[in-house]
């Protein structure tokens, strides 16, 4: 993040200002992703006049970073009908999609929107994985012919790669894949539980080894020595950190008009069909509670040799049941990175002492 | 670069007033700059419909204890800058601002 970015994020958390909002504006969706977290079912999205009201009233939050996702975002037929709103009312607009819709004639129409950027998930270079993973026929084609139909406009591509068992040997190339289009890349080693915390798609998160391999490939990750080194000791400046953005200068809307912390922190704050969005923002017992956690109020985490270094996801540990706790899945991060197991996982393989005996292979016990 | 042009805000930008500041984005490579509260002032007028010198006599001058002489050429030196990166438009002629000018709620 630049200087900056830094600075206005700094005072838009002083003023209370959302400055980055992601607008789900559908879970409808024409692939099947193995690793997804949404119900697909239309339950009732918001109309084209109730989102413009949405957006009118974020604009006047002072919210500038606008992400529009779904779902996918093309299903929605008054998709252009609310990005030239949103762009009426000078949001920087970031749009996630599988780009499969997207052909010359929508490609042309995003670049005189002047959107910021638009990211497409691309899961392996090879079509019979990411193929498998959308389960969608073809759909690496459409997408990666979507990107070339983007960047021949000049736009901004950001292809985004999830980690997880079936590609896990597969972002270099889908790396050089996306240099080779002119886009930037993103990989994102976490499969995160669905919305109504059903944690079965859990066991598609790839292995503590493959993590590993991950944390320790410098073309990826640059100075490996600094990035995999030890924790620091936290002092007790560091323990009164926010946990992350969410909340704070961030947060989410569902198709259904549901305001939450962020899309990975389903935690209902209130809903913008009955109430304006500002008022949820200032007004929320939910969001109030979640800005009131600092790092030193968790309690396994604040003495975890970790707590700083962590990429702890308060949304993650919410999904476990509890806002304050730990995520087990970002304890494991943190362990791959550095070989030193967190609070965490210490009291779990402690708690698990009689099993190991009989579960020699089980996970937790090749954490101790 | 005069103080006759007529200044308007440029379609291709994301805007947004935080406080007394105004962030910008450029829409020609996504960078990010900050107006502070004078420039702000001229960015919220520059509506296509005056030019600059009125702005500054209007808005600048009326508000601030400043040499108009002064605030002329600051006022010029900001736009060019700005519209050097693509954020603001200069035009001989009155324009049509695109895009509107949204101010946080207080």
């Amino acid at each position: 993040m630049s200087t900056l970015m830094q600075e206005m994020s700094a005072k838009a958390l002083e003023l209370g200002v959302p400055l980055s909002v992601q607008v789900d504006l559908t879970y409808r969706c024409n692939e099947r992703c193995v690793h997804c977290y949404l119900d697909h079912d239309d339950h009732g999205e918001m109309s084209t006049s109730e989102v413009k009201n949405l957006l009118d009233e974020l604009a006047s939050a002072g919210v500038l970073f606008l992400t529009l996702s779904g779902g996918e975002i093309l299903l929605r037929k008054d998709f252009f009908q609310i990005l030239e709103y949103a762009r009426e009312l000078t949001f920087c607009v970031k749009l996630k999609t599988n780009a499969i819709l997207i052909r010359a004639a929508e490609a042309e129409r995003i670049r005189s929107l002047n959107v910021d950027s638009i990211q497409v998930s691309i899961y392996s270079h090879r079509a019979e994985v990411h193929d498998a993973i959308t389960k969608v026929p073809g759909s690496l084609k459409r997408s990666l012919d979507a990107i070339r139909f983007l960047k021949s406009y000049g736009l901004k591509a950001i292809v985004a790669d999830v980690l997880m068992r079936q590609n896990a040997q597969d972002y270099p190339e889908v790396r050089m894949l996306a240099a080779e289009l002119g886009a930037e890349f993103t990989l994102d080693p976490t499969i995160t539980p669905k919305m109504d915390s059903n944690r079965s798609i859990l066991g598609l998160n790839v292995s503590g080894e493959a993590l590993q391999r991950v944390f320790r490939d410098e073309s990826l990750i640059g100075n490996v020595e600094e990035f995999c080194a030890p924790p620091a000791k936290a002092d007790e400046e560091a323990l009164e950190a926010l946990p992350c953005s969410a909340g704070h200068t961030a947060c989410y809307v569902s198709p259904y008009g549901d305001v939450y912390p962020c899309v990975q922190f389903p935690m209902p704050s209130g809903n913008v069909r009955h109430t304006r969005f500002l008022d949820i923002w200032r007004h929320s017992h939910a969001l109030k509670e979640v800005r009131s956690i600092r790092l030193r109020d968790l309690p396994t985490c604040s003495a975890c040799a970790h707590v700083t270094a962590c990429t702890r996801c308060p949304g993650l540990a919410y999904m476990e049941g509890n806002m304050r706790g730990p995520s087990l899945q970002d304890c494991e991060k943190s362990f791959a990175r550095t070989g030193i197991p967190s609070t965490n996982l210490l009291s779990q393989a402690a708690s698990l002492h009689g099993l190991v005996q009989i579960q020699a292979s089980s996970p937790q016990s090749s954490v101790v | 670069m005069s103080s006759k042009v007529y200044v308007t805000r440029s379609p291709t930008v994301a805007a947004r007033k935080l406080g007394d500041e105004t962030m910008i984005m450029s829409g020609l490579d996504s960078t990010l700059f900050t107006l502070d509260e004078v420039a702000t002032i001229i960015w919220e007028a520059a509506d296509g419909s005056k030019r600059l010198e009125e702005i500054v006599d209007s808005k600048i001058c009326t508000e601030f204890e400043v040499e108009r002489g002064k605030a002329l050429l600051d006022a010029e030196a900001l736009v060019e800058g700005l519209a050097g990166h693509g954020i603001l438009q200069l035009s001989n002629e009155p324009l049509t601002s695109p895009i509107s000018s949204r101010k946080a709620d207080p």
